[in-house]
């Protein structure tokens, strides 16, 4: 099969960017969507021009590093996938496919399609942790925690930091990733002194990153390589309510 | 008190706003359909009704200012966060399709929600105020009286006001746009707040839509009937009084009309 590219170029951060065209030699159909771009990128550095850069690391699906939007959907068609473990069979013969960067004023474009993804960085420093006295691990269930607790965290844990909500939110909302964060700890008894601090903390540095409100649209959850649900959204919205009414120094 | 401040300053915390006041003006939409239906009821119970309301005095004025106090905090909250949305994705998409997976409701909540506002705009003029150049007939709805209670008439002032098809399909289309806001907006609200967990999201979200659908109904019935000849008999008879009495004003309005 051949398919037809529309992908965004951008030389660095201050330049302008633009679409190019690019026709892809034969592909094979069980080639992931990145392998194609290895192969667009080896004949444009045969003919001497400068290759699409694009983001990726594991491309297994579990490192959050690999990013695009594909036909305007974040990771493209499929649900519950990343870009990284989406084939090449999931497009038709001579398909036009757009390529863009994620977009938003905290994610600015580095090159091409790659962008920088700190801000996420920064909500994780302002609270998306747990201080505890390092040493010997602890006994194996020495705390207990109910079974529903624990799968519920290990759901929020599941998220894997690669933007796509924010991308795909028309507000560019970081409200998903930052629930998944504060949820993932909020959960677990490891988690609970700091509890109050993190969301509030977590909350004022995603506003302070630039990133939107949420408008309760769903996209967000609809992209996500991890099916991250809009409840942990809900579960930050209760948190962050109790720990402004609570108030104090101790928790601000 | 800082504290307080700070929340209300974030977007969450904006949110929260735009949640409550939403809440209260939900509660009012509802209230207000069901007295609307009234109107199905005789004009003895829908001018009793609306005397009731109109003798309260300064309560129905502390009502008001609490409705205009919620729209003000709603539309400020809502136009803060707008800015914030915008200026969050200054290069837009080129793909040139609607958010993935975003429903009609809720990407129109503020263009949808800009309509509803002009028209409550109108419908007060109409309606309240009885300003006599929007209602397009030519009778003055201050001055219709209810022959037997001498109170307004209100019965009459619905009957004159939805004959007029264009203002009763402006009403009806209206009304469709505020039902597709609180489509979206009655359900995001309890999300916002974070009253919800997991198996109750699914009766509040469609929970949302059956009632925005009743409430459609309940509000396009009233113009819907008036132009299907609802009450005709009662304004026909109305004006036989009405000529029996010939008062000079009464003729030139009807010519009018």
């Amino acid at each position: 099969m051949k398919v037809k590219l529309k992908v965004w170029r951008q030389k660095d951060t201050r330049s302008a960017g633009e679409f190019r065209l690019y026709e892809t030699p034969d592909l094979n159909v069980n080639m992931s969507f990145l392998e194609m771009l290895d192969v667009v990128n080896e004949q444009l550095t045969l003919k001497g021009e400068e290759p699409i850069a694009f983001d990726h690391d594991c491309r297994e699906g579990i490192c959050g590093t690999c990013s695009l939007v594909i036909n305007g959907k974040p990771h493209g068609p499929h649900r519950g996938v990343a870009t990284c473990q989406t084939y090449m069979r999931s497009f038709q013969d001579g398909d036009i496919i757009i390529v863009e960067p994620w977009r938003a004023r905290p994610f600015p474009v580095v090159k091409d399609l790659v962008v920088t993804r700190q801000a996420l960085d920064k909500i994780m420093q302002a609270g998306g942790y747990i201080s505890v006295r390092t040493g010997a691990a602890p006994d194996a269930n020495s705390i207990p925690i109910s079974k529903e607790n624990a799968d519920l965290a290990m759901d929020a844990a599941a998220c894997i930091g690669c933007g796509a909500c924010v991308a795909a939110c028309k507000n560019a909302s970081a409200m998903l990733f930052t629930a998944a964060k504060v949820s993932q700890l909020g959960l677990l008894p490891q988690g609970q002194p700091e509890r109050y601090r993190r969301v509030k903390r977590m909350v004022e540095a995603m506003d302070e990153a630039g990133f939107g409100a949420c408008t309760v649209t769903g996209s967000c959850e609809a992209v996500c390589p991890k099916n991250i649900s809009l409840d942990f959204i809900a579960r930050l919205n209760r948190d962050y309510l109790v720990a402004s009414l609570k108030g104090g120094a101790k928790h601000g | 008190m800082i504290s307080l401040w700070r929340m209300l300053n974030s977007t969450v915390g904006k949110k929260y706003l735009m949640a409550l006041s939403g809440a209260g003006l939900f509660l009012f939409a509802s209230g207000h359909m069901i007295g609307n239906l009234q109107l199905f009821l005789g004009p003895e119970a829908l001018n009793r009704y609306a005397h009731f309301l109109q003798s309260l005095g300064e309560i129905l004025w502390v009502i008001r200012l609490g409705l205009l106090g919620l729209i003000v905090l709603h539309i400020g909250s809502a136009l803060m966060l707008t800015l914030e949305n915008k200026a969050a994705r200054p290069a837009d998409y080129s793909h040139g399709k609607p958010p993935f997976a975003a429903s009609l409701a809720s990407r129109t909540m503020l263009g949808g929600g800009v309509l509803v506002a002009l028209f409550v705009v109108y419908h007060l003029l109409h309606y309240t105020v009885c300003l006599k150049a929007v209602n397009f007939t030519g009778i003055d709805f201050a001055h219709l009286t209810d022959p037997e209670t001498g109170h307004h008439d209100v019965y009459a002032m619905v009957l004159y006001g939805f004959s007029v098809w264009y203002v009763s399909l402006f009403y009806i289309v209206s009304v469709g746009f505020l039902c597709l806001h609180l489509s979206h907006g009655a359900s995001a609200m309890f999300q916002s707040l974070g009253l919800r967990s997991h198996a109750w999201w699914p009766v509040i979200s469609k929970g949302a839509m059956i009632w925005s659908v009743i409430l459609f109904l309940g509000y396009s019935v009233v113009p819907g009937s008036v132009l299907l000849g609802y009450g005709r008999s009662y304004l026909e008879n109305l004006e036989k009084i009405q000529s029996a009495a010939s008062t000079p004003a009464e003729v030139t309005s009807k010519e009018a009309h």
